[in-house]
């Protein structure tokens, strides 16, 4: 090997990984990316809108902090996204794409209204709440260990098929619909139970969404230590990692994806039950609203660490609540605000390659970098 | 999702001529318009989607202009648009009460039971809700329905219809018997029922053989099946297609298969230029005007509001005679 010849086949950019990434580096690379972002934004706001920027980061601030009540909604937004975040993590860590939160979750609105149209007004609440919740969960666990087995068994492909339940599911719910409708041929359930209330969720301490957070707040930490410190969670790594490796130490896969699925709908179901009995009161093929989507995005941004989680989603939410409230504070359509919405998240989710790799600029004279670029050139 | 009365066609013309009688007063308060400032006046808008969707850019048109006749204040107009009918919107009206709006709008039928939460709430706000049924039923002083006599709209757009028919069978491009119509429709409801009967039965009016076929997509908004619905109902002997439904689905159908079309909502000569006849719509410019008029004089927002032709909340959009009469551009 000569030195001459590995000099000019050293690129003038080159890219490698970090090895050991100090936790507050990190953090100052995604830091810098925001401002980034922000300034980037700042051009699109004043090449598109001749608006000055200050004032719609202002606007955008204000969506989720304006008052206590946006406060409030932010929290809601929040919990919910992060409760379906929580459902599709298990499944995500064992390396099994569920991309089905949508319709399980949609099957856990589905048996939640069952419960109320058919049993709100004829039993007590307190035993209302725990049938829905079986109810609920159950379904949002059928719906997702259906794939579950198809794939541990027959090892079909597990996000065609997770996809395709969620239409399945959506038909169903437009299937019932029209057994509820009111008035008939609208397409539209209405409020279930208005006057009476029957099978809504209690309201605590005068806030109608507190029960909601708290819940998922307790799914939160309940989870986090489900998957850090219990012995399934440690098989859904070891079976996320390599599966011949999980199958040497004798870990039953088929047993782990199967029950990991069922954590998956179960909390799936969860989510479900809080958005048509806690929060909605009545259910569309929309209800869910692509959370079963942005939910997988959210958990893949904290590498599937709940804690972390919640950051996620408050970004997302952030992001979401901000951007209506820029279209309407400056009448823009609020694609305007999803056009900065993107570039945020495209500078934050970039801002992940440079905290795993760095760039490598040519350097004339190194001798150990060039050892090590020829070594990984082979 | 959206829209929709929930009365059966009869009931919907009862309605029609109450509201007949009562906006004759509302009309006359417009004279009054200069003598009122709006200066202070706050108003809300609640949208279902954008302007991306015909249904609400329909609303979003009429809200423009009337704000601007009434000269309102930019600042105190406040959109909220994409709002779903969940709780979301019962979230969105209370921002906006919150933040002082004297009256809040909504644009979609499955918003009533939110809005009516949230009139129960800010009972020193009012509350409007378009295509809603509860007015008379929930009696509260602050929440107000609101529609339009739409049905004499599509009476007219039928006698097009009907009249364009007479014109193939004079051409000799069909006989009488084979002048069948066909109609796209959303859901099987008492607003696309009333729709379609009105429409056939003001093309019967012109021509008696007329017959007609219709086809439901389920769904509000649905490109690609109402262009399909539009496509099996060509294919099945209509020679002339109507709907309601939002999208260029159907106009665009016709257009390639070269088969007259009838619409809704807005002009669609540009889908259409070579197929589109006419289309009725409803302009919601006067109802607003009446709302921001009344907070603001501090009168009664007429209760089950349904203006119609002679009020100019109907209207038919402008004829396409290069569709209408090939032969005789111009003519009547």
């Amino acid at each position: 090997m000569t030195n001459n010849a590995v000099k000019h086949s050293e690129p003038l950019l080159r890219v490698s990984k970090r090895a050991e990434v100090v936790w507050w580096k990190g953090w100052i690379i995604r830091g810098i990316s925001i401002v980034l972002a922000l300034i980037a934004c700042a051009f699109i706001i004043v090449l598109l809108t001749g608006q000055n920027p200050i004032e719609v980061y202002g606007a955008l601030i204000k969506g989720s902090f304006g008052s206590s009540r946006k406060v409030w909604i932010m929290l809601q937004n929040l919990a919910m996204l992060l409760c379906v975040s929580l459902a599709v993590t298990p499944a995500f860590k064992m390396r099994f794409w569920n991309i089905g939160a949508e319709g399980q979750v949609l099957m856990g609105c589905l048996a939640t209204s069952v419960c109320m149209i058919y049993l709100g007004d004829k039993l007590p609440i307190g035993l209302l709440i725990p049938i829905m919740l079986i109810a609920s969960v159950l379904a949002g666990v059928i719906w997702a260990v259906i794939p579950a087995i198809f794939n541990a068994n027959w090892k079909t492909n597990e996000t065609l098929f997770t996809l395709m339940m969620n239409y399945v599911a959506t038909q169903l719910v437009a299937f019932c619909i029209v057994f509820w409708e009111n008035p008939l041929g609208s397409n539209t359930v209405g409020v279930i139970n208005s006057s009476t209330q029957g099978g809504w969720l209690p309201v605590i301490f005068g806030q109608k969404y507190l029960l909601n957070i708290l819940v998922v707040a307790a799914l939160t930490v309940g989870l986090y230590i489900y998957l850090k410190y219990s012995k399934q969670g440690y098989e859904i790594s070891v079976v996320g990692e390599s599966v011949n490796t999980a199958k040497y130490v004798g870990i039953n896969v088929k047993k782990v994806i199967i029950r990991t699925m069922a954590i998956s709908g179960a909390i799936c179901g969860v989510a479900g039950l809080l958005l048509v009995s806690g929060t909605d009161h009545t259910i569309s093929t929309t209800t869910v609203g692509g959370m079963g989507f942005t939910a997988i995005m959210v958990s893949w941004l904290a590498k599937f660490n709940p804690a972390l989680m919640t950051l996620t989603s408050f970004l997302i939410v952030f992001l979401d609540r901000g951007a209506s409230e820029i279209a309407t504070a400056f009448r823009l359509n609020e694609s305007v605000a999803d056009i900065l919405t993107g570039v945020i998240l495209f500078f934050i989710i970039g801002s992940e390659f440079f905290v795993n790799y760095k760039l490598n600029l040519r350097k004339k004279h190194n001798q150990g970098n060039l050892s090590a670029s020829a070594k990984e050139g082979k | 999702m959206k829209k929709v009365l929930s009365l059966v066609l009869a009931l919907v013309m009862v309605l029609g001529v109450f509201a007949g009688c009562g906006n004759e007063t509302n009309v006359d308060t417009s004279s009054k318009a200069d003598t009122t400032s709006f200066d202070e006046v706050k108003v809300g808008f609640i949208f279902l989607h954008d302007e991306n969707s015909t249904y609400d850019k329909n609303f979003m048109d009429a809200a423009d202009a009337a704000t601007k006749a009434l000269g309102l204040k930019e600042e105190n107009v406040k959109y909220k648009t994409n709002i779903p009918e969940t709780s979301a919107c019962y979230d969105a009206a209370a921002e906006l009460a919150d933040d002082g709006c004297d009256v809040i709008f909504a644009d979609s039928f499955g918003h009533e039971d939110h809005i009516i939460q949230a009139a129960k709430e800010f009972p020193d706000v009012q509350f409007c809700h378009a295509t809603g049924t509860k007015e008379h039923t929930e009696k509260l002083a602050n929440f107000h329905n609101a529609f339009a006599s739409i049905y004499e709209g599509r009476y007219l757009a039928g006698v097009a219809a009907g009249m364009k028919l007479n014109q193939m069978i004079t051409d000799g491009k069909i006989t009488a018997a084979e002048a069948k119509m066909g109609y796209v429709g959303a859901y099987p409801y008492a607003e696309v029922k009333s729709g379609y009967t009105s429409f056939y039965l003001g093309a019967k009016s012109v021509c008696p053989s007329v017959t007609m076929d219709v086809k439901f997509t389920n769904s509000w908004f649905d490109i690609a099946k109402e262009k399909e619905a539009a496509n099996a109902l060509i294919s099945g002997g209509c020679v002339l297609i109507s709907q309601h439904a939002d999208s260029e689905g159907a106009p665009k159908a016709c257009e390639e298969a070269k088969v007259p079309n009838v619409a809704y909502n807005l002009d669609t000569s540009g889908w259409g230029p070579n197929t589109a006849i006419i289309s009725s719509k409803i302009n919601w410019q006067p109802y607003f005007e009446h709302m921001i008029k009344a907070v603001a004089e501090g009168t009664k927002i007429t209760s089950d509001f349904c203006g119609g032709l002679k009020d100019d909340v109907v209207q038919m959009t402008k004829l396409n005679t290069n569709v209408a009469a090939p032969r005789h551009t111009g003519k009547a």
